[in-house]
């Protein structure tokens, strides 16, 4: 990531942008939309004000989420789970499930579906795995499904 | 969902899953792309931004457009049971450009799509992806009424490194914006390839 002052003359279009020459400070830490959109007081008041748990550390949006084997028993007879833990598990177990998805399917921020995830994993409902980073694949043989798998859409 | 259930008994598949992220101005036709090769409606998170709170400039070009995208939206695409795509597309509002740190982390590659009535509301994504060495490809969305510039001008304009490819294409059209992905995966796969084997040119 070597500044070789390339993007100097675009440097115009920075000016205003909060931060834009460096990586966010710790107040600004990336939240999703929490604050912006959505209904945020009920969601968080279903985490019970925890916007973190330790099973849910960065949890990437495309991780995929995997019911357990284990879990065939009833979720909703657990007392412990909220009706939208019920409601990822079923979706779970129903086909994996990227966390973008689990949002979007229940239309919750990210940020409360990582928490109620993290909940999941602790009691061994679900497991999540974890995406693998492009720089870390094994050979090129996964991009080029991906490139044959385009063109044949 | 992206399985229909497994066989009884039978361990689901856990599929690899990839991200390329669409970036660009506002308006430039982030949505539309990744609604163009989505296997689902582009899911999102939208919220009326008020028109004062932007320099008048900032509309030309998207006239009767009124609202913009303030969180992401997503597409899905299942190449194999077991491979899965996701297409993000980056809020169009500078101001959310800190979302990005989350979206980029990770990703295969990026598309920074241009309008030439505006390149320069391009150049914040261009350098996001250029520091970051994320593997980008720019592609021009051709607007009727805009003029159709070669690539080589909006290279020159953007004062882009050789590297990375510049395509003219249609957000609109699924042929168009899957050679535009295709383009991305490829030059992801040249730029590991250089990274693997350093001076040997
Ligand atoms: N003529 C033409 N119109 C387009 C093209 N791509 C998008 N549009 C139109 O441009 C408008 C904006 O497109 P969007 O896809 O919403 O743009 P966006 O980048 O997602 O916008 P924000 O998320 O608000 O920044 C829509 O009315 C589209 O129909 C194109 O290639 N040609
Ligand atoms: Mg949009």
């Amino acid at each position: 990531m070597s500044d070789d002052g390339r993007g100097t003359q675009r440097t115009k279009a920075l000016r205003g942008i909060p931060g834009a020459r460096g990586t966010p400070g710790p107040q600004e830490t990336p939240r999703w939309f929490d604050d912006d959109a959505g209904p945020v007081v009920r969601p968080y008041a279903m985490t019970r004000g925890r916007t973190t748990s330790p099973a849910q550390h960065r949890l990437d949006l495309i991780a995929v989420v995997i019911a357990e084997a284990g879990a065939a028993g009833a979720p909703e007879a657990d007392q412990t789970l909220s009706p939208e833990h019920v409601d990822i598990v079923e979706l779970c177990r129903d086909a994996p499930q990227s966390v973008a998805e689990l949002a979007a399917e229940l239309d919750l921020p990210i940020g409360v579906i990582r928490v109620l995830i993290g909940d999941l994993v602790d009691d061994e409902l679900v497991h999540v795995t974890r995406p693998v980073p492009p720089a870390e694949l094994p050979d090129e043989s996964i991009l080029r499904d991906v490139i044959s798998g385009l063109r044949a859409l | 969902m992206i399985f229909r259930r497994s066989e009884r008994g039978k361990a689901p598949v856990e599929p690899v899953t990839l991200k390329i992220l669409v970036a660009g101005g506002f308006g430039v036709g982030k949505t539309t792309l990744v609604g163009a090769v989505s296997e689902i409606k582009p899911l999102r998170t939208e919220e009326t931004l008020s028109e004062a709170g932007r320099p008048v400039d900032d509309t030309r070009g998207v006239a009767g457009k009124h609202t913009t995208t303030v969180a992401m939206d997503f597409g899905r695409i299942t190449l194999r049971e077991d491979l899965v795509l996701y297409l993000f597309g980056t809020p169009g509002q500078d101001r959310f450009w800190f979302l990005w740190d989350e979206l980029a982390t990770g990703a295969l590659g990026a598309v920074v799509l241009a309008d030439t009535r505006r390149l320069e509301d391009c150049f914040a994504a261009v350098d996001y992806f250029e520091r970051r060495s994320i593997p980008f490809v720019v592609g021009v969305n051709c607007f009727e009424g805009a003029s159709r510039y070669p690539a080589d001008a909006v290279r020159q304009a953007l004062d882009l490194d050789e590297s990375v490819p510049v395509v003219l294409c249609d957000a609109r059209d699924r042929e168009s914006v899957k050679d535009v992905l295709v383009g991305v995966v490829e030059h992801a796969m040249q730029a590991a390839a250089a990274a693997r084997e350093p001076a040997t040119t």
